[in-house]
């Protein structure tokens, strides 16, 4: 129930910013109305609230709130109702209309007010029947909102007051929906009740399907328009439920390509098979941990900023790591594919026993700054902030590297050594140096890939692992030697993951997947974009 | 399929295949009789090596008919239905299997069954072996039989692999330069050899060396942009002038 | 040998020759030959499984205790026939050997070679690998088979018993060696020399590559689950931690290290790496992968025909030339 508690509170504040635009009651009928309050049993007091409500004084929402804290007392003496504040074991009162103080009284000379759930949600409702007046039309809609979840049938007379009064259109349609929930739960004529089921299933959300589902076992006309509402709802929310599968699906293809692209440039443009890729993702996400960490406890004021400070370094330190592995083993076997994808397992090892020597085996956190935490909603998708980040990010990053490859000096240079080695040795490229280069950039990337996935992933030394095969199916898949392929390739296998996850479930639409790029390698060896030609058959 | 190519062992029409929009071969058509020996030449990029591969099995064609004996549907067929068939071939750089001796390289290309039960099982006979040591001594190699061939200079490379080809006792050879890198000695002695083969079987010789051809004696067709330009005997083509623009105009 | 190499190996390094097989002589590097070690391996443990019959915890006669801990309420169809010894060491050898001709016939006829041939048999053992996780799969989940009692009426465990197991694997091994030293020495084995060196030429010579290849690739993968029949009685578990794709790159390393286009490499390199590894894994654990994945980088740089190379070089000094084994640097050019 304490969620009727923070509602009563947040209304209660929204109504204290408006006391300029407020509406009033004498102050000796607002306290007679108070006053009722301290006679009786729950159902007086039910009655009581509802009376004060409908006073529509803006100071009740306060007055209702302290009452649902439990902190209105009588005082035995004259049966008068004060807000009391403990002070040691006595009590101090104060007027609730006027505000003015009347002492410290004993504990035994005040007996407390007291509330139960029902109570609670009197006092929700009626706190939202005094909201729908507010002036301010945001208050007046998420009120709205509010008694159409509780359908609260006390409701209605304000609701009905509220709807003639309004002028916005969109909180009008709130209130004629909350209206037509209390209508249901009334016991209006079944006519009103048919078409007030029309207006709800013209929200068409959740909370609708929700609320609906509760009258399809209804008997005659009204069980059968829920039924048939439930079935619109039902259906629309299907697309929904197919768009929030589609975000998944883009958002796993993100992570796909951030981690592919690197390989797509080392094994796609160079031809060199880099078991070792994954690890350098893994290097990127222990590099933006040492920079959380740094900022964490050198500068926390700089910690929203934390992932833009390890973007570079994360992408240094794999780069310089790429560039290593690159001259120090890859260069003595270029053209023994299958040597360079032994050779460059073993420096994984390496790297992931080294890297558990430094950080210890278990999962390191990597906190989310404020900027990427939290989610909305876009209809009925729920998007996360972080994934939209990294959808972006993932993005931000291919399309540099396009024009890095297709727009820069090295990039020509880089492209000319993938075609013809000796051709641009011959015209003055250093292609050792190109080799490195080209090698430390896709590492680079597949660091930044590692900042990416430390906001979402268990930052581990085997990180790299889990990810080495699925990169390596999307660059086969997209079509070697081709980073639009390799675009593709990720959205598409991310996509497809996340539509066959619903009916054949995480794991098993992972194996069809997998099964799916097997047979499909098969029949298109090269790929999706595959170049065709003389030079790639020889 | 149509009168032209009854009688005739291989039969090329209007053949076209193209790489990424370039067109490699263009409407190429060629005729070849049984026993007959063509040399083809032409510049760079003229198409000469894709034609080879087109005929073996490597490439499939995008249109035209490719008949081998005048009935045979060569474009339907994997490289190695085709050289069962009795189509060798010989690359432009010279292929052998360098981890074998050269009489393992011989007794491989030996005409016999290819299956790999058959393989399995097999035991090497009298009559094979007899023929392996014709073969060898055809090539000049019998001295060099357990060296591996990879200890074999690059002439003699060449000579292991036009021994490979008459081992699979082929109707037609296709040679793809065979006198590149050799020395004048061994290029003439090559030339005779191929005379030599062209009596009992047909030979189609792809080659950039004029003095080679000039030794062969046969009949030139000269290919430039995927299609051929000039067809007729070497002296003839080379007056042609859309041949000497090709080879000298530019 | 005993404790340098622990017997249980013996199999595995029995599969490890056959590995060679296909890489060493026919340059088709498989890195997914622990799955059909694998599948070998859980084609005996269903039969071992179905052999506890009332002994288990929940005393089913014909239901293996998880699945009666899953709720399940019959055998699956693909459990039926394990009860018979026959049944099972038949599937021993079908279910690795179809699984392994359906993927080569598919992956040779379409021409994948080289590093892309390797990169789907990674993919092949890890799809396996989440499949055998799973626990409706009814393979026993992440758990696997175990808690066996008898084999062919014999208790498991009985000394005895584990000799005879032990003699067999031994047999199995002597076994594998001699059919790979027939193969190797037939024309059989000359021709996937020669589609190792020079694959198009083969084919210009009119072999039927795709169909070498598949013979040599089944060869191996039922040999390798007859390993994997072998080796589950005397560990007396199988899981799904088999299909580790890591698993499978690790046993080629033995080869590597043995040296490999070669018959007996495969074997020292399996007992000097396992050597390294318990003697590591025992003395300084965590230096143990520091040392296996300096081997993989040092033995490609520095040792390409492994330690039978190296012995070749000491004793000869007329070795062929220092020419590359590998089959696959003709792909270089495609990649690229």
């Amino acid at each position: 129930m304490s969620f009727f508690r923070l509602f009563t509170i947040f209304f209660a504040l929204i109504a204290g910013f408006q006391p300029a635009l407020a509406s009033r009651v004498a102050d000796t009928d607002l306290s007679s109305r108070i006053a009722a309050l301290g006679v009786g049993g729950f159902d007086d007091l039910e009655k009581a609230i509802a009376n004060l409500a409908a006073s529509g004084d803006d100071r009740v929402p306060a007055i209702l709130d302290r009452l649902g804290n439990g902190e209105l007392t009588v005082r035995k003496a004259d049966g008068l109702v004060f807000f009391a504040d403990k002070v040691g074991t006595d009590f101090r009162l104060t007027d609730p209309v006027t505000g003015v103080d009347a002492g410290l009284a004993p504990k035994a000379t005040v007996e407390k007010v007291k509330v139960n759930n029902r109570i609670r949600r009197a006092i929700a409702s009626a706190v939202g029947a005094l909201t729908l007046m507010s002036p301010d039309p945001a208050v007046r809609r998420t009120a709205a909102e509010a008694v159409m979840k509780s359908a609260d049938v006390t409701a209605l007379p304000v609701l009905e007051r509220a709807i003639a009064a309004e002028t916005v259109a969109d909180v009008r349609a709130a209130m004629v929906a909350a209206r037509a929930t209390a209508l249901l739960a009334s016991d209006a004529p079944e006519a009103d009740k048919v078409t007030a089921i029309a207006a709800i299933a013209d929200i068409g959300s959740r909370d609708a399907l929700g609320f609906l589902s509760g009258y399809t076992s209804t008997d005659g006309a009204v069980g059968d328009a829920a039924r048939k509402a439930v079935a619109a709802i039902e259906s629309r929310l299907m697309l929904w439920d197919i768009g929030q599968n589609l975000w998944y699906g883009l958002s796993l293809g993100s992570v796909l390509l951030l981690a592919a692209i690197g390989l797509a440039i080392t094994f796609g443009v160079m031809g060199v098979i880099n078991m070792a890729h994954g690890e350098m993702v893994m290097l990127g996400a222990y590099a933006t941990f040492t920079v959380q960490e740094t900022i964490r406890t050198s500068w926390p004021q700089l910690f929203d900023y934390s992932l833009l400070i390890a973007l570079p370094v994360a992408f240094l330190t794999a780069a310089l790591a790429g560039i290593l592995i690159e001259r120090l083993v890859i260069r003595w076997l270029y053209g023994r594919p299958l040597e360079t994808l032994l050779a460059t397992w073993g420096v994984s090892l390496i790297l992931q026993q080294a890297v558990r020597s430094l950080y210890g085996a278990n999962n390191r956190e990597v906190g989310n700054p404020s900027w990427m935490s939290g989610s909305f909603a876009l209809g009925e998708i729920q998007i996360t902030w972080t994934r939209l980040w990294i959808i972006l990010f993932a993005l931000a990053v291919f399309l540099a590297l396009i024009a890095l490859l297709k727009r820069t000096r090295l990039g020509l240079e880089m492209r000319a050594v993938t075609q013809n080695r000796q051709m641009a040795a011959a015209v003055g490229i250093r292609t050792p140096l190109v080799d490195a280069l080209i090698f430390g950039l896709g590492s680079g990337v597949a660091g930044l890939a590692g900042v990416a996935l430390s906001q979402i992933d268990n930052v581990s030394p085997n990180l790299g692992r889990g990810y080495i095969i699925d990169s390596f199916m999307v660059v086969v898949f997209g079509g070697v030697g081709n980073l639009w392929g390799t675009l593709v390739g990720a959205l598409t296998l991310g996509v497809a993951n996340k539509m066959l996850e619903p009916y054949a479930g995480a794991v098993l639409g992972k194996i069809i997947l997998l099964l799916a790029i097997i047979l499909f390698i098969q029949k298109r060896p090269r790929g999706l974009f595959a170049l065709k030609g003389r030079a790639v058959e020889a | 399929m149509t009168d032209k190519a009854e009688g005739s062992l291989l039969y090329l029409d209007n053949v076209s295949v193209s790489f990424d929009g370039f067109r490699a071969i263009n409407r190429l058509s060629l005729v070849l009789e049984p026993g007959e020996m063509r040399a083809i030449i032409g510049p760079n990029g003229a198409g000469k090596t894709t034609m080879m591969d087109i005929i073996t099995g490597k490439t499939r064609p995008d249109a035209g008919d490719v008949l081998f004996d005048g009935s045979v549907d060569l474009t339907r067929l994997d490289e190695a239905a085709i050289a069962n068939l009795g189509i060798g071939r010989k690359f432009q750089k010279p292929t052998v299997f360098e981890s074998h001796s050269v009489e393992d390289n011989i007794a491989l290309a030996l005409k016999g069954r290819r299956g790999a039960f058959a393989a399995l099982f097999h035991r090497r006979s009298a009559i094979e072996q007899d023929r392996i040591d014709a073969l060898l001594a055809t090539i000049r190699l019998s001295d060099k039989r357990d060296l591996l061939a990879a200890r074999l200079s690059h002439g003699q490379k060449q000579w292991l692999e036009i021994g490979m080809l008459l081992a699979q006792e082929p109707r037609l050879l296709l040679i793809d330069e065979p006198a590149a890198g050799m020395t004048d000695a061994e290029t003439a002695e090559t030339a005779s050899l191929l005379k030599e083969i062209a009596k009992t079987q047909s030979v189609v010789v792809v080659e950039h060396d004029m003095t080679f051809v000039r030794a062969l004696g046969v009949k030139v067709t000269v290919l430039h942009e995927g299609s051929v330009l000039a067809e007729g005997s070497l002296d003839a083509v080379s007056a042609n002038p859309k041949v000497i623009e090709v080879y000298l105009g530019r | 040998m005993s404790f340098t190499c622990p017997p249980t190996n013996s199999p595995f390094a029995a599969s490890i020759s056959l590995v060679d097989l296909v890489w060493g002589y026919c340059g088709i590097l498989s890195l997914g030959h622990g799955a059909f070690f694998a599948l070998g391996g859980y084609a005996m443990g269903m039969y071992l499984m179905r052999q506890i019959g009332t002994r288990g915890v929940y005393a089913d006669p014909v239901l293996p205790d998880f699945m009666v801990f899953l709720n399940w309420k019959e055998l699956p169809w693909f459990w039926q026939g394990f009860d018979m010894a026959w049944y099972a060491f038949l599937m021993v050898v079908l279910v690795p050997g179809v699984i392994a001709f359906l993927f080569g016939w598919l992956s040779f006829r379409s021409r994948v070679t080289g590093v892309y041939l390797s990169i789907i048999t990674q993919a092949l053992t890890y799809a396996l690998l989440l499949a055998f996780f799973r626990n409706d799969m009814g393979f026993g989940g992440n758990n696997g088979l175990t808690d066996f009692k008898d084999i062919l009426g014999f208790p498991i465990q009985a000394p005895g018993t584990r000799a005879v197991l032990f003699a067999a694997s031994a047999l199995m091994l002597a076994l594998g060696f001699v059919v790979a030293s027939a193969v190797v020495r037939s024309k059989l084995g000359k021709v996937l020399v020669a589609i190792r060196d020079a694959e198009s030429r083969t084919g210009f010579i009119g072999y039927r590559v795709e169909h070498y290849k598949l013979f040599v690739w089944t060869l191996s993968a039922v040999m390798a689950g007859i390993a994997g029949a072998l080796y589950v009685p005397q560990v007396g578990i199988i899981n799904p931690s088999e299909f580790d794709p890591a698993a499978s790159i690790e046993a080629v390393i033995w080869v590597a290290v043995g040296g490999r286009g070669t018959l007996i490499g495969p074997l020292i390199g399996a007992v000097a790496v396992n050597f390294g590894k318990t003697w590591f894994t025992g003395v300084l654990p965590e230096v143990w992968l520091y040392a296996l994945g300096t081997l993989f980088v040092v033995v490609t740089l520095f040792l390409p025909r492994g330690i039978v190379g190296l012995w070749g070089r000491v004793v000869t000094r007329r070795a062929a030339p220092a020419k590359e084994v590998d089959g696959s640097g003709r792909q270089a050019g495609e990649a690229a």
